[in-house]
């Protein structure tokens, strides 16, 4: 296998920039990952970096809204700005000769945005449209209250926003939250595909070299919302989201972690799907899996199933959940390195998901994670390390969120002792 | 890229591209099978057959067939349509032989009485989930009733009541009949070699019976209807249409993808900049979809039930506009860029090769490189624009409504 090379960099401002150069690819990629997301939002605003994420290709620098799309359009880019938790996130691939022309458009997109009172409202609107479709989407819906409950403020802060507050939110917050927060200093910028890294850097550095560094603000932080908390919805299913502690991708022992949900969630052999629903038929979709943020991490787990499965999928769900330190094979946790190790090299294969890689590792890191050492980090587990680590991180009281018609019995998120 | 081809002594057909600057390969059974192909007491037995295929045979058990594609870190699947039932895997090269043995398995499943039972609570399970997904439901039942009455128009999950009828005895009737090695087509894409790959195919593919069967291909008698299914509760509108496109083997279909872009992609396109852009839906799409001898132009709108009517109302315009005076020049060359990257992006991974590959040879028994492809969309002139645009313009006859609205006027 061709070992990977990276290139980093930083421009004048601070902007870290890490390219993949990938030769046997027709295309190319970047993802920018922009300070801006919902842990800025104001309280009482929260939505700010929602709209600014729908107002950013509503026309900049000396073109319209349509005249940016058409020119991106006329590179054949495809893209989307998505406003997160952490980071207003800016995806676009092409194939790899069009690059450079895209790198100034999307650069004019960021840095000058028209943020125009007659795009307001549009965006504005949007962004309620978006949240009342979610009203009508129980599982969406579910994700949103189950980080409200497991996570502090601001990482609970809902990427969408809420109601209320987006209706009160002025153009003059969307323009303050721009200027205040898209800061190079701040950003990490990923490339990966068949391109060459000087004539990257040459057009990088003329088209956002004169971006101005600056500090970002602190963070309002607060508190979380109580649970088990239940939401009463007229759905056929009862949809249970369960979320407790771990550690983040930059932790030590990171790996233990995702070797623990990997034992639960990685594939169809797995403890949640063989328990809950090959073996029982309880629900249809079932999963577990780790976000994680730069210093702090949750595992959600979810399933969907009929009310008068609730109940059951719920406690055996936790059940499976509590006793995953129990009977760990050796073949057991080599499927999940197998698994982990042929996903990692089929990556390889696409120059979008290199580089929302490379920007990620960069942010949670502080560099990109070459593939050999994540291979070896995956290698060296061990059933006693994984063991070990999924009883010191048991959790005593998980989170627990469930929509639907009827309220189940919260009794089995709470801890009875472990036994070792 | 190199192409084969190859048909078994028992009639399986067999489609490679192989490619070796990847680093994976991708194997895909696409049997010409689903909704479409049942009669009215088995209906849901195609979707819920391949749930049942996982299950596995008296050599490998259920258990077996998910460890041992995990084992070798597979990434693996199926899904069931109106008219085909794809099983694949995606996989480094050197657990081909594996994966292809395992894939196999899934073609000839044991359908034990115990496994269908219990299976059974996850299918009604499934049909739970996406009653739960108003776009879903909303597609759904757009399809009954602009195909009512014809084979397209049935539903690939069933319902909970031909779910719960239904015996272990009539899906093995059904998969008996349908799952013969002449109705399926193995595709693999990526990097192997072509030698390796032959040996492999026969040493395990050789068990599947031969033989052929049929489909009934009708013609299409659209129905002109507006359905509308209230939910009290809900907070946003869906409503969907459908009109007739071009059919799957029509040389137009090119220029009707094309036209769905300008008209209806999801950014930058006509609708985009009428009905989404200045906020009045939070969705407003059209796009072509392509059948055995059916095809289609279908929108979906998502917005407030008081936006409704006026929405519906602007979308109309943008329709009759296109259908008067065509598009421009410049909206063409945009809608060719916009899918010559999409088709490169998607054609570098052994996995988006395979649908393409296995789709075009079941449909149409040919083959297209991805050169092949941005060929045929560079050479689509507004000539070919205008030509659809008279056998089958943009006009969307059948209606379904999912939401708070109790009716809908479309005047």
């Amino acid at each position: 296998m061709a070992t990977q090379q990276f290139e980093s960099f930083s421009l004048g401002n601070g902007l870290r920039v890490i390219v993949q150069p990938m030769s046997a690819v027709q295309s190319a990629a970047l993802t920018l990952m922009l300070p801006g997301g919902s842990i800025y939002d104001i309280p009482g605003k929260f939505g700010t970096g929602a709209i600014l994420a729908e107002m950013i290709p509503r026309g900049a620098g000396q073109f319209s809204a349509r005249e940016l799309s058409s020119a991106m359009d006329n590179l054949g880019l495809q893209r989307g700005v998505s406003g997160g938790v952490g980071y207003i996130t800016v995806s676009a691939a092409t194939t790899a000769d069009r690059l450079m022309d895209a790198i100034p458009l999307i650069a004019t997109m960021v840095l000058q945005p028209h943020l125009a009172e007659d795009q307001f409202e549009p965006a504005q609107e949007l962004v309620l449209q978006g949240l009342h479709a979610l009203e009508d989407e129980p599982k969406q819906r579910l994700g949103h209250y189950l980080r409200a409950c497991s996570y502090a403020a601001p990482w609970s802060n809902p990427a969408e926003g809420i109601l209320a507050d987006v209706e009160s939110i002025q153009l003059a917050d969307v323009v303050n939250h721009h200027k205040s927060l898209i800061l190079p200093n701040e950003t990490v910028l990923g490339i990966a595909g068949n391109v060459d890294v000087p004539a990257v850097k040459e057009a990088l550095t003329a088209a956002l070299g004169d971006w101005q560094a600056g500090d970002l603000p602190a963070l309002v932080t607060g508190g979380t919302d109580a649970s088990p908390k239940h939401v009463e919805h007229d759905s056929t299913q009862t949809h249970i989201g369960v979320a407790w502690e771990t550690v983040p991708y930059r932790h030590e022992r990171y790996f233990e972690a995702w070797a623990t949900v990997s034992l639960l969630s990685g594939g169809m052999s797995s403890r949640l799907f063989t328990e809950v629903r090959e073996k029982r038929g309880l629900c249809y979709e079932i999963s577990a899996s780790i976000n994680t943020q730069r210093d702090q991490a949750r595992v959600f787990a979810y399933a969907g199933t009929t009310n008068e499965r609730a109940q059951e999928t719920l406690d055996v769900m936790v059940a499976e959940i509590r006793r995953v330190h129990e009977g760990i094979t050796t073949d057991e946790l080599d499927r999940c390195k197998a698994r982990a190790k042929s996903t990692l090299i089929m990556q390889q294969e696409s120059t979008m998901s290199r580089s929302s890689s490379l920007a990620r590792d960069t942010l949670h890191l502080g560099r990109v994670m070459p593939m050999e050492e994540l291979r070896s980090k995956i290698d060296a587990l061990t059933v006693d390390q994984v063991r070990d680590f999924a009883l010191e991180f048991a959790s005593e009281k998980m989170a627990l969120v469930t929509i639907g018609p009827q309220q189940l019995d919260p009794s089995c998120i709470n801890s009875v002792s472990v036994a070792s | 890229m190199q192409f084969y081809e190859h048909t078994l002594d028992n009639g399986l057909k067999i489609v490679v591209e192989l490619n070796s600057s990847v680093y994976s390969v991708a194997a895909g059974f696409f049997v010409r099978t689903g909704s479409r192909d049942e009669t009215p007491e088995v209906s849901g037995v195609s979707h819920f057959l391949e749930h049942m295929a996982f299950k596995g045979n008296d050599k490998y058990s259920a258990d077996d067939v998910n460890r041992i594609f995990d084992e070798i870190g597979a990434n693996y699947n199926a899904s069931t349509g109106e008219e085909v039932t794809m099983y694949y895997a995606s996989v480094l090269p050197e657990y081909l032989d594996k994966t292809l043995e395992l894939l196999t398995v899934l073609m000839q499943p044991s359908l034990a009485q115990e496994d269908f039972d219990m299976e059974k609570n996850v299918i009604l399970e499934e049909i739970g989930m996406y009653d739960d997904q108003p776009a879903f439901t909303t597609y759904d039942n757009l399809m009954a009733t602009h195909f009512a009455n014809h084979p397209l128009g049935k539903s690939v999950l069933g319902t909970r009541e031909s779910i719960t009828a239904l015996t272990s005895e009539q899906m093995r009737a059904y998969h008996a009949d349908r799952y013969k090695a002449g109705n399926i087509t193995l595709a693999v894409t990526g990097n192997t070699d072509f030698d390796t790959l032959i040996k492999l195919i026969e040493k395990h593919c050789s068990s599947i019976p031969a033989g052929t069967c049929d489909r009934d291909l009708p013609d299409v008698f659209a129905t002109e209807k507006t359905e509308m299914i209230t939910r009290e509760s809900s907070v946003q509108q869906h409503v969907m249409q459908m009109g007739q496109a071009p059919k799957g083997k029509d040389s137009l279909r090119f220029a009707a993808e094309l036209l769905g872009i300008v008209v209806g992609d999801d950014s930058g396109s006509r609708l985009f900049w009428d009905v989404v852009d200045p906020g009045h839906a939070d969705s407003a799409e059209l796009s072509y979809n392509e059948y055995d001898g059916a095809g289609t132009w279908m929108t979906y709108l998502s917005c407030a039930p008081e936006d409704v009517a006026a929405n519906i109302a602007r979308m109309k315009t943008v329709f009759e506009e296109v259908n008067k005076n065509g598009i421009t020049a410049e909206e063409l060359e945009q809608a060719k860029n916009k899918v010559a990257s999409r088709i490169v992006l998607r054609g570098e991974r052994p996995m988006g090769r395979l649908s393409s590959l296995g789709s075009n040879w079941v449909y149409r028994k040919e083959y297209c490189s991805v050169a092949d492809d941005l060929k045929t969309v560079r050479a689509v002139s507004l000539q070919d624009i205008d030509a659809l645009l008279k056998q089958f313009p943009m006009r969307l006859i059948t209606t379904v409504g999912v939401g708070p609205l109790q009716e809908l006027s479309l005047n």
